[in-house]
């Protein structure tokens, strides 16, 4: 598998150095694997901070600056980050007012911030944080690891970060950030798999003619095969998941996601057919975003996420933001 | 066992680790995200500079700094996971230089019960678990039986090794495999195969 890279061990620090050269409004710690906006600490200001495995760019990193992340930490590929990069990021950007970390539910990345998060309030910083669930192909039970956190992460730091940013309280950013992750659900489906660069080889076979239902963004399989199928009906079994977990109605975010490797074509093919859907069930896309956002390396594919809006949460989404990868109205 | 008896299990380890990256990123390719092997070797890879930086006292010691540095390493869950195993086993040691055999298997319980909680997994769940709660126990019935410690540590050797092989038919409900649902079912655990390694690299 060919990769525009230096080598395998490098990719990530080597990408990072990347990211700080062309955004001067970002700090990076390439070592440290932090990376913070340079305005930060903001006195007063509650500060958000996420993290996760790296190869799904622009997540996180990209979306830090104003109206959205105070910082991220990146992992490894598709490995969540250690203590020590959370403790780091939290101290470079706490103004204060406490911070917020926002936590794809994965066994790996819950388990590396709430260790960091004692450290952090060992070291005295306030510390809150939520737990994004809202990928619908993985059945909660008792006897599950729950939901993965996907799509919804975006919603999550840019609602939440636009509250931060208007002066909010931790508590009240928190309980925003609960309710976008709460309101969102997400489905993702594969054409092909993806090639971790240290493996040098895609992570699953699938055939020409098949495609993986209900994947997650790291390249592991989905929950089962189909064959593959014009985009109206892929959109529609992605939409089926959703609508049969949370009842599309009135005003929604919809975001179509490119898994890194689906050109922004098809997935305005996609999109057209989420919309036809949303409409058909009588509901409206309120706002929308199409695009690579949450990604999985080089895998074609796309995931859709949907949130249901009310007036506060449109306003915080309309807010202005800017960062490397989302910005507006400002 | 002395300092000198775990060092050589840290250094053992260090290298079946890397000898079987490969086999555990495989493993981990057919149900999770194909890193466990990659990661784990970052991990004891870092052990090992870690433990040339500065020299240790006693067992306890090493454990602990064996533990600290897999969690300041490896990420993801393996991270914590093994970072908590070692770090508890050294607690439990102390600062004793001498440590017997009912000491090392009670240490084991110990360690394992706070794996279990971290990761809030029971034996079934297909993952380390099922490797280490097996070798717990043989390690445990060992000590009561007296036997010496090359024949004990054989068979929490055997014991881990067939709880990672008795996680293939398992359908996962822990960690990334779970989100598989039955299709996890037909595939040996990552997690319990590097284990049952490690386990395994216990040996006089």
């Amino acid at each position: 598998m060919k990769k525009l890279i230096n080598n395998p061990e490098s990719v990530v620090a080597d990408a990072l150095a990347g990211l700080a050269a062309a955004h001067p409004t970002l700090r990076v710690d390439v070592g440290g694997r932090v990376v913070w906006r340079a305005d930060a600490p903001r006195p007063g200001k509650v500060a958000l901070v996420s993290g996760g495995g790296s190869g799904h760019e622009p997540l996180h990193a990209g979306f830090v600056g104003h109206g959205m992340l105070d910082a991220a930490c990146p992992g490894d590929v598709f490995t969540s980050p250690v203590p020590d990069q959370v403790v780091a990021a939290t101290r470079r950007v706490d103004g204060g007012a406490g911070v917020l970390h926002v936590i794809k539910n994965y066994t790996g990345d819950v388990m590396n911030f709430e260790m960091a998060a004692e450290l952090c309030a060992e070291e005295g910083m306030t510390v809150s944080s939520v737990v994004v669930d809202d990928d619908v192909a993985v059945q909660d039970s008792l006897y599950t690891a729950g939901r993965r956190g996907t799509g919804a992460t975006l919603f999550v730091e840019k609602i939440a970060g636009a509250l931060a940013e208007s002066g909010a309280p931790l508590a009240q950013t928190t309980r925003i950030a609960g309710q976008v992750a709460a309101r969102s659900r997400s489905f993702g489906i594969a054409l092909t798999s993806c090639a971790v660069p240290a493996a040098g080889k895609p992570t699953f076979d699938l055939p020409e003619t098949e495609v993986e239902l209900g994947i997650g963004i790291h390249g592991e399989p989905g929950r089962s095969r189909a064959p593959l199928a014009p985009a109206r009906e892929l959109a529609t079994v992605a939409m089926d998941a959703i609508h049969g977990d949370l009842p599309l109605a009135g005003d929604l975010l919809v975001m179509v996601n490119g898994m890194g490797g689906t050109p922004l074509i098809e997935l305005y093919v996609a999109f057209a057919e989420v919309a036809a859907y949303v409409k058909a069930k009588g509901a409206r896309v309120s706002r929308s975003l199409v695009g690579n956002y949450v990604t999985s390396l080089d895998m074609q594919g796309f995931s859709v996420t949907v949130c249901r809006l009310d007036a506060d949460l449109t306003r915080l989404w309309d807010a202005p933001v800017q960062t490397p990868a989302l910005r507006w109205g400002r | 066992m002395d300092l000198a008896f775990f060092t050589a299990w840290i250094q053992e380890t260090i290298r079946v680790v890397s000898v079987n990256r490969d086999r555990l990123t495989r493993l981990d390719a057919a149900i999770g995200d194909a890193d466990h092997g990659t990661n784990l070797d970052r991990g004891f890879t870092s052990v090992r500079e870690a433990l040339a930086e500065s020299p240790q006292d006693n067992p306890g010691q090493l454990l602990t700094l064996v533990g600290t540095t897999l969690v300041r390493r490896v990420g993801g869950a393996s991270g914590p996971l093994y970072g908590t195993l070692f770090r508890q086993l050294g607690k439990s040691l102390g600062d004793a230089r001498e440590v017997s055999l009912g000491d090392l298997a009670t240490a084991f319980a110990t360690a394992i019960d706070a794996v279990r909680r971290l990761g809030k997994a029971a034996e079934g769940d297909k993952t380390m678990v099922d490797a280490l709660a097996p070798a717990s126990r043989a390690l445990a019935d060992a000590a009561r039986e007296g036997l010496r410690p090359d024949d004990a540590l054989e068979r929490a050797a055997v014991a881990a090794a067939e709880g990672a092989k008795a996680t293939i038919p398992l359908q996962a409900r822990k960690g990334r495999a779970s989100y598989l649902g039955p299709r996890s079912v037909g595939h040996e655990d990552p997690g319990a195969a590097s284990a049952a390694l490690l386990v395994s690299a216990l040996r006089p």
